[in-house]
């Protein structure tokens, strides 16, 4: 046989899983986050009294295909001040940190996307953080003032809000005691809890740090709309502004993975260990033939009939899903008549279930941020600063040792729950302190007087 | 407004890296500069330094347009200058054009122009609500009063079939009478617009980001809003009880009790206090007024052809962004000699260069946000 082909075969045999992987990531990430994006849009709307898209398919769900081909055939756009090779680069260096972080992280027990590596979490940090590399060159490679000032802003939030974010991991890991994702999943199942529950003040900081790592409101400073129009994006257009905008949409879906690997169980589903729930593992079929057939509900009230059709078809694909979720009892069930021979499918339910919860959480952690992002105002950049620097890094920092405290106790033979609310009650009077403390110093900084709301009303 | 880009030089620029300031050139086009606006910012960072406002993008000669027209034929252009209140602008150049011909308006014409001047001052405030905090990154309240603004044109719309250049009122009094259900209409919106108004305070006025963002920001003291001549919601709020409903009562604001809210410290938190408040006091104008609308004619004694005898006149009123003013010079002819208007947002505008030295740049937009400008009516 040829040798490089023979060597080409031995590469492909040894790293086929991986490059599928890596095939299936690039081809459905992009999709899943223009998805997410009409979701954003939608929940705003309907949080702000309109409708949101409605055009583009029965309520706007054509709505990301048409954006992307739209952001795909517009003109390519190069400043001519613009450092070409640098712009070109900075917007796939963002995608391409999003997309590569994907790689470790786990739907489920046997549903790892890659490789199930024994630092896990540490990789997918480290690789989401090169993202802010793009976002730094892309702004300095623009030679504009907006974009700069873009850049400048993310630079100095990416440093501060990484440490919060990474101390508050770091209470996480003590707690489990790996770096592997699935045996931080693992070790919540062995505990019967959820981290959230032992450290939820860690849950808390890195909520914040991750809505800042992701540039979310209100921490959306680096692009700040109404300051600095679209700070370090502002001399981007078309496809490459897309692929920052699919690189941030990414990122938050790691945030959440890690977020929901770390604090919310992972792929368990709630009470894994308490067996009369067993009845939730029906769950996730019964939730998607409910959306079928609620779309089959609303198929009848679509105005043209090619909407009509089309929410059959989401509907049929419904069933087709909760079909899937559901064949393993279903085989079960004939196996109790005798049906089904030595047909079994058992293997497949803990996968599919798993990766059901695992991106329900996912999906309810960035509600969080979407929530977060249509109520909130915008900080200023210097009190970002202060938030992170003088009440989060510092409340990290206690907290670990809070949780190491409260893990002592507990091998000392303290009840687990006495020992974390002990612990939690020092850690929330240091978190009371730092805020009173931060307050009295920015009051005092101030000259003037603060104004009494004596006609509040 | 000056070539302040020059003064306030940083002391020491020689710094280890050599950074030099950065002029960062902010609108005409600009998400949050409220029209065309151009302000050329010196930064230190992102602390300003110096500022230039470059206005003039939609200048249209409204002054100039006024000497061609006749007296009638004017009025509609004045909708154009403010056009978030045309009404309001419209109530100033009527009554200006009436003290002029020295007559007066039907007390059922006062009336109803004072119920949709109110109404007018609500919707303005609400526009300013809305930009103003989508400016400082909250991104809801703007469609929640936009819903509430779309009531109040939407009675505009039903009273005289404009929206948003009205030209409502005619010199002398009303072309239109008000239509059936009128007092209906208003009333329904007035209750329903506390519980509205308690929905932005949920919102934003406990907030802290909202609190930490705006307290303190824009600092500009009785003294200063005195000597930059700043009127409106500005002035109230660094403590100055001035408003012209009260100060020279015109239209049929003597007939109704009302509070003029003032803050204390004069900054961009007190601004929204009192804006906000004066949301309240406006609806309660319209409800005080809907009770007793007097019957009768709703036209002066003025003729087909307004032909004032020769002479000046001033007339102001209280705009929703501050004290609009009316200067008409008459030679006796059917058009004005000289019309000369003070626009409040053109004024105000001044003020942005003593607010914004030394905050940010996140600082800048809140200010502009605060003040309450409309370009049509700076540029005129």
């Amino acid at each position: 046989m040829n040798p490089t082909l023979h060597a080409i075969l031995v590469f492909l045999q040894t790293w086929w899983v991986e490059l599928t992987c890596g095939v299936v990531i690039v081809a459905v990430v992009p999709l899943v986050a223009g998805y997410v994006v009409l979701v954003e849009r939608k929940l705003m709307a309907d949080m702000q009294a309109r409708l949101g898209p409605m055009r583009v398919g029965p309520h706007g769900l054509l709505q990301p295909i048409a954006d992307a081909v739209k952001l795909l055939i517009k003109e390519d756009i190069i400043p001519d001040e613009a450092d070409k090779f640098i712009f070109w680069l900075a917007p796939v260096i963002s995608m391409v940190a999003a997309l590569t972080s994907m790689g470790a992280i786990a739907f489920g027990p046997s549903f790892q996307v890659a490789r199930d590596i024994n630092i896990g979490i540490l990789f997918v940090l480290g690789v989401s953080s090169l993202g802010f590399l793009g976002i730094i060159l892309g702004g300095w490679a623009s030679n504009s003032h907006y974009s700069i000032l873009g850049a400048l802003r993310s630079t100095a939030q990416l440093v501060s809000y990484e440490t919060a974010g990474g101390l508050a991991i770091i209470s996480g890991l003590l707690l489990s005691g790996t770096l592997s994702i699935s045996g931080i999943v693992a070790a919540q199942e062995k505990h019967h809890v959820w981290f959230i529950f032992l450290a939820p003040v860690a849950a808390f900081i890195y909520l914040a740090a991750s809505i800042a790592e992701t540039n979310r409101a209100p921490f959306d400073l680096p692009e700040a709309e109404s300051e600095l129009v679209a700070g370090y994006m502002t001399e981007y257009s078309g496809f490459r502004w897309a692929l920052y905008f699919l690189g941030e949409y990414a990122n938050m879906i790691v945030v959440g993975s890690v977020a929901t690997t770390l604090f919310l169980g992972g792929w368990l589903r709630p009470f894994p260990n308490v067996h009369w729930l067993n009845w939730l593992d029906f769950l996730p079929a019964l939730i998607i033939a409910l959306i079928g057939v609620y779309s089959i509900y609303r198929a009848g009230k679509q105005p043209v009939k090619i909407q009509t059709g089309f929410m059959w078809a989401v509907a049929l694909a419904c069933f087709a899903v909760a079909f899937v979720f559901a064949a393993p009892w279903l085989i079960q069930l004939l196996h109790k008549f005798g049906l089904a021979g030595s047909l079994s499918l058992d293997f497949v339910i803990p996968g599919l279930n798993g990766a059901f919860w695992f991106l329900l959480k996912v999906s309810a952690y960035i509600y969080v941020f979407m929530w977060l992002r249509f109520t909130l105002p915008r900080y200023r950049f210097d009190q970002l600063m202060h938030l992170g620097w003088y009440i989060l890094i510092p409340l990290a920092i206690v907290n670990v040792f809070a949780v190491g405290v409260a893990m002592l106790l507990e091998a000392n033979g303290l009840n687990r729950w006495l020992a974390m609310i002990l612990t939690l009650i020092v850690v929330l009077a240091s978190a009371i302190f730092l805020v009173r403390w931060h307050d009295r110093r920015t009051e005092s900084a101030s000259t003037a007087s603060l104004a009494p709301d004596s006609y509040a009303g | 407004m000056g070539n302040t880009l020059q003064d306030d030089a940083l002391p020491n620029n020689n710094t280890l890296l050599g950074a030099d300031e950065l002029v960062l050139n902010m609108g005409p086009q600009h998400p949050s500069t409220h029209g065309v606006l151009r302000v050329k910012l010196k930064l230190d960072g992102e602390r300003v330094r110096g500022t230039e406002c470059v206005i003039g993008y939609l200048h249209r000669g409204v002054e100039k347009i006024a000497e061609n027209r006749t007296y009638q034929q004017f009025a509609p252009y004045v909708d154009r200058m403010d056009y978030v209140a045309a009404v309001s602008n419209g109530l100033g150049y009527c009554e200006a054009v009436e003290k002029l011909l020295n007559v007066e308006a039907p007390p059922r014409a006062r009336v109803i122009r004072t119920i949709l001047t109110e109404l007018q001052r609500i919707a303005s405030h609400l526009v300013w609500l809305g930009t103003h905090a989508l400016d400082i990154g909250a991104l809801t309240p703007l469609f929640y009063c936009m819903r509430e603004r779309e009531e109040i044109l939407k009675i505009f719309e039903k009273y005289c079939g404009a929206r948003l250049t009205t030209h409502a009122f005619r010199i002398g009094g009303l072309q239109y009478e008000a239509y059936d259900g009128f007092e209906k209409d208003v009333e329904r919106f007035c209750l329903d617009f506390e519980r509205r108004i308690q929905e932005y305070v949920d919102l934003l006025t406990g907030n802290s980001i909202w609190i930490g963002r705006t307290r303190n920001v824009g600092i500009l003291n009785a003294a200063d809003c005195i000597a930059l001549g700043a009127s409106g919601p500005i002035l109230r709020a660094a403590g100055v009880k001035w408003d012209l409903r009260k100060a020279q009562p015109y239209a049929a604001y003597d007939q109704y009790k009302f509070e003029i809210p003032v803050g204390t410290n004069g900054d961009t938190y007190d601004r929204y206090m009192v804006r906000i408040e004066e949301m309240r006091q406006s609806r309660l104008i319209c409800l005080q007024a809907i009770e007793k609308i007097p019957e009768g004619a709703i036209m002066g004694k003025v003729g087909k052809v307004i032909k004032p005898p020769a002479g000046e006149v001033y007339h102001s009123i209280e705009a929703p962004k501050g004290i609009l003013g009316y200067y008409i010079v008459s030679d006796g002819g059917t058009q004005p000699y000289r019309v000369r208007i003070r626009p409040p947002s053109f004024i105000n505008l001044q003020a942005l260069d003593k607010m914004v030295r030394g905050h940010l740049v996140a600082d800048v937009v809140a200010i502009i946000g605060t003040l309450d400008i409309v370009l049509g009516e700076v540029d005129r």
